[in-house]
């Protein structure tokens, strides 16, 4: 068996992970690698061909691909390794790393620290319980994607997608411009699930037909997809009789969500938030158990990839300071919890320490959308620590308060920190 | 499918042809490949066993509840006994979980008393009822208001699907020819005596086959055939849904116990059972329909499993759920096997109603044709060189990684992963698509290596397997089908829009 020692081995190559090589590098790690199953890096960047990233980190519209490559040119000249068409199929508490490829067959990487940067893969949930056949036709959106922009092949000619994730509404546009029909996007909730911009810039200005609270309850056709019927859902989500529509369609796409892919991360012991289906992390990105980190939508599924690049700049500096022993624990830990109208928040755990060193970030996604002002507030024992304004709240955008060292003192010696929306007004 | 002037044309003589390549032609098959005969296989599919095969509960009844008197009765307790050395030949996964009838009521009680008595008549062995109480201690998660249970321990489970695979791989390394895609359309009839006629061969979409024996082994579809011959029971094949719900392995509270619920005279109830891979399994539903080709799942059958399911196991939840499927039994109205050879005709054995415990049974009915074939008229003598050993190819996952290093080392293909929940690389899919029965779909890879099965059902493998497929079988990617005609994945390249679009 092929055997190789690093200080920061990066199990995944999209933008978290590259960052995080990138950061570990910095923060003086000798030898640091990348491991990317695909046979380039830059992860799930290089299939999203549209624009619409960096908009935060570089003030410029660029597509998946231009924004990994700055990445990837930038790991290079900081001398990442890579390794490509590597699977990593094992990873233990003890940090050791066990992949195969075509090249060296098994490869073990001992590593003094590891950040997990895996990414996330598709639920396929919505399509296991319908009735119906189990025809060619039926994909997740993200695997559309694939096809057509990796591949060069069309997977349908008239579609309906079922939810309104990011990935169904930009692959409605793309299936459009490649002159496939879109016969209707249907939504379960009464609201998008997806991002406002991608609704007006893929869905509005296509003309594409999208109906919320209504969902598939059927699928027709023996070989090949032939028709989806659709039904309006009561509150419970239930389908309600007598509001059938038979959709004559040839595919149907599934953008029904995201879920951090963290199978490895359990096989190391990694514990994971039931709510965000990512490891529970502190403010420097490390999970329960010591050395290994984690960063960008193997933590919690982001919008924006800018954010993703960030996490995986501060989970990597961590790891780098871990590996070359530049850290000190200290044992002083704060819960961070989720308070009203809250689904979940990132970091779960954090060091009031580091915060009195510098500033920190908490990101958060609501659970129900409020179209209208709200206060959005940190409370450290019940106490407000900060509080701040945002125009509306929607559970598909994730929000960032930002506590600097002043606020130091407000948390230093409380047990729990608590972040709440609350409605103006 | 019209019969064209082409199809007649004679392509070939064989000694025995057998039609549809489900488990039970399959096992045929493999069994007459032990002598001297030219054997041919054939199924209209793309792949073995996608009919009733490839959809059921798989359990090898242990035979308590085929009535006695009846030849399915006395072949499933025999097929049960010959079953477990038949996988061990074939490198087929089985477990001898032994199987429990389930109690809630008094009366219940004295329903399996009936099951234990018939069993007994027949000679199913170890039959026991056992107290609610160790029924709970054996499945904690059983409803607590269980009076009893029918303890089976020759009962088990197995793998339909690969069981049919290599049974049809084994025939295929012992002489037989396997054509796939190739339908009987027809039968050669010549005379014979004064009350018989002779079906001298088969005619399909390859040309026609002349045969001194023909056997029927077409599951649902044995009345298609028999109407060509005119042959007519006193019962007529109807399709039989049976949905069914699939957990995910991981699933927390799965039962990891066969458990039926005690028969009705109406319905032999929902089960709870685990695969032999380990998922747990909610069904069959019992759905009587027309359409032999509705393989669709209805919301009503999935809320009857639900309920069924949950008075056997109260605390059960529907979470997990990694696919629901329906397949479809060949009900007939006698509710019994018939195997035999009809009496008007020379060299044709039919099979008809060949519905459960056919699994159980099939190696019995199997020995039981045999029998019928000397009767016709040919001559068995065994093969000197017959190998009834057919080593399954290996499985990466399930290897140690100093096995897999070796692998690798050998054909670096296993060092590429191609299905991310299963393990399963690009090695173990060329060698399904150039073995002895070919899988060129992509279910039919499915099937054999359980790829697109886990948590992402085919999100990852989809556009890998498809490329694979292209460059193997030498097709383009838009002619990859999943499973039957008309299953294409692709449409069309991109970057060029649809005629009049
Ligand atoms: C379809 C789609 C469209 C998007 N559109 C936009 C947009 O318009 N604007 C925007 O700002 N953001 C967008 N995003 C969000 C943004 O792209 C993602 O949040 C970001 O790419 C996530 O980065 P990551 O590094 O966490 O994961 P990924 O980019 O998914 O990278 C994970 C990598 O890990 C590898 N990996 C996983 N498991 C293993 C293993 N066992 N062994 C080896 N390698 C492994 C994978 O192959 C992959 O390369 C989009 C996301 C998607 C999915
Ligand atoms: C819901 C359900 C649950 C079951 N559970 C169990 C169980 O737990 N235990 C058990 O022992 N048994 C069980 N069975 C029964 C068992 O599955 C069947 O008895 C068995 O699969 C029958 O195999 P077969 O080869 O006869 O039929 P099939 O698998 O249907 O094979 C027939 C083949 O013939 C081919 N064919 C048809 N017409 C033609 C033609 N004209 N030309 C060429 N080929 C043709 C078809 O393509 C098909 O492949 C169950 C059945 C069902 C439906």
């Amino acid at each position: 068996m092929f055997e190789k020692q690093y200080d920061v081995a990066v199990i995944g190559s999209g933008p978290g992970g590259l960052a995080a090589a990138i950061a570990a590098k910095e923060a003086g790690a000798q030898d640091v690698v990348v491991i990317e199953r695909d046979v380039e890096l830059g992860g799930i960047l290089l299939q999203c061909i549209h624009n619409g990233f960096g908009s935060v980190i570089f003030k410029e519209d660029l597509t998946g691909p231009e924004y990994a490559y700055r990445f990837i040119d930038q790991a290079r000249e900081v001398g990442v390794e890579a390794m490509m068409d590597t699977f990593v199929l094992d990873l233990t508490p003890h940090r050791e790393i066990y992949a195969i490829n075509k090249r060296d067959g098994m490869v073990k990487i001992n590593a003094r620290a590891v950040v997990l940067a895996m990414g996330c893969r598709e639920r396929p949930r919505g399509a296991l319980a319908i009735p119906g056949f189990r025809p060619a036709g039926i994909y997740t959106a993200g695997t559309a994607q694939r096809l057509v922009n990796i591949e060069g092949y069309m997977p349908g000619e008239r579609f309906v997608i079922l939810g309104s994730g990011d990935i169904g509404m930009i692959m409605a546009r793309r299936l459009t411009f490649e002159g496939a029909k879109v016969e209707r996007m249907l939504e379960i909730l009464p609201y998008i699930s997806g991002l406002k911009r991608n609704y007006v810039q893929c869905v509005l200005d296509y003309n594409i037909p999208l109906q919320l609270q209504r969902t598939v309850i059927d699928i027709k056709g023996r070989n090949r997809v032939e028709a989806v019927v659709s039904a309006q859902v009561d509150e419970h989500w239930q389908p309600i009789p007598g509001t059938e529509e038979t959709i004559p369609c040839d595919t149907l796409l599934l953008s029904v969500g995201l879920i951090p892919e963290n199978e490895l991360s359990k096989k190391a012991g990694v514990e994971l938030n039931p709510l965000t289906g990512g490891p529970y992390v502190d403010d420097t990105m490390q999970t329960n158990v010591p050395g290994i980190f984690a960063a960008g939508n193997v933590v919690h599924v982001y919008d924006l990839v800018d954010w993703v690049t960030k996490a995986g700049l501060l989970a990597g500096r961590h790891a780098g300071e871990y590996a070359t022993q530049r850290r000190t624990e200290s044992d002083r830990k704060l819960r961070v919890v989720a308070g009203d109208n809250v689904h979940h928040v990132i970091p779960e755990v954090l060091d009031p320490s580091d915060l009195e060193r510098e500033p920190l970030e908490l990101q958060f996604r609501v659970r129900r959308p409020v179209e209208a002002p709200v206060w959005v507030k940190v409370e450290a024992d019940g106490e407000l620590v900060k509080r701040k304004t945002e125009r509306y709240v929607r559970p598909s955008e994730m929000i960032m308060v930002k506590l600097s060292p002043k606020d130091y003192d407000k948390v230093a010696g409380a047990k729990k920190l608590s972040v709440r929306v609350e409605e103006k007004g | 499918m019209d019969i064209k002037e082409e199809y007649k044309e004679v392509k070939g003589k064989y000694d025995v042809i057998i039609i549809g390549a489900g488990l039970v032609g399959s096992i045929i098959a493999r069994r007459l490949s032990q002598y001297e005969l030219d054997i041919l296989l054939i199924d209209k599919e793309p792949d073995v066993g996608t009919g009733t095969s490839k959809a059921n509960t798989a359990i090898v009844h242990a035979g308590y509840d085929s009535p006695f008197g009846t030849l399915r009765g006395k072949l499933v307790v025999k097929g049960n006994r010959m079953f477990y050395p038949m996988c061990e030949e074939l490198d087929v996964p089985y477990k001898i979980t032994g199987t429990y009838v389930v109690a809630l009521t008094d009366e219940d009680l004295k329903t399996l008393e009936k099951l234990m008595e018939n069993g007994r008549k027949k000679g199913v062995p170890g039959l026991e009822i056992i107290s609610g109480e160790e029924m709970r201690r054996r499945e904690p998660l059983v409803n607590p208001e269980t009076t009893g249970a029918l303890y089976a321990p020759t009962g088990g489970v197995s793998d339909p699907f690969m069981l049919t695979v290599a049974a049809a791989e084994n025939a295929v390394m012992n002489g037989t020819d396997l054509m796939l895609e190739t339908k009987a359309l027809d039968f050669v009839v010549e005379p014979f005596s004064l009350h018989k006629k002779k079906v001298a061969g088969v005619v399909t979409n390859r040309g026609t086959f002349l045969a001194d024996v023909t056997i029927a082994s077409a599951g649902l579809y044995c009345d298609e055939l028999m109407e060509k011959l005119d042959i007519k029971y006193d019962f007529y094949v109807r399709a039989r849904k049976g949905e069914y719900y699939v957990f995910d392995k991981a699933k927390k509270g799965s039962v990891h116990n066969v458990l039926f619920p005690c028969p009705t005279p109406v319905t032999k109830g929902i089960l709870v059972t685990t695969t032999v891979h380990g998922n747990m399994l909610l069904g069959p539903t019992a759905y009587e329909l027309k359409d032999k080709e509705d393989t669709s799942v209805r919301a009503e059958g999935l809320a009857e499993l639900r309920e069924g399911a949950k008075r056997l196991v109260p605390s059960l939840e529907i979470t997990d759920v990694i696919r629901v499927f329906a397949g479809l039994r060949a009900g007939g109205f006698l509710h019994d096997f018939i195997i035999e050879a009809p009496a008007k005709y020379w060299g044709f054995i039919n099979l008809a109603g060949i519905e459960s415990p056919g699994m159980a049974s099939s190696p019995a009915i199997a020995e039981y044709v045999e029998n019928l074939v000397r009767e016709q008229g040919l001559e068995l003598r065994k093969k000197k060189d017959w190998n009834p050993i057919r080593v399954g190819r290996p499985d990466f996952s399930e290897l140690s990684p100093e096995e897999q290093a070796i692998l690798i080392e050998k054909d670096p293909r296993y060092g590429r992963i191609v299905c991310r929940c299963e393990t399963v690389t690009e090695g173990e899919i060329v060698a399904e698509i150039h073995s002895p029965v070919p899988a060129r779909t992509y279910d039919a890879l499915k099937r054999r290596t359980w790829l697109g099965t886990g948590r992402c059902q085919g999100g990852f493998d989809t556009p890998r397997v498809i490329e694979i497929l292209s460059r193997e079988l030498g097709i383009p990617p838009t002619e990859v089908i999943k499973e039957s005609w008309g299953s294409n994945f692709l449409t069309r390249p991109t970057k060029d829009v649809p005629e009049g679009g």
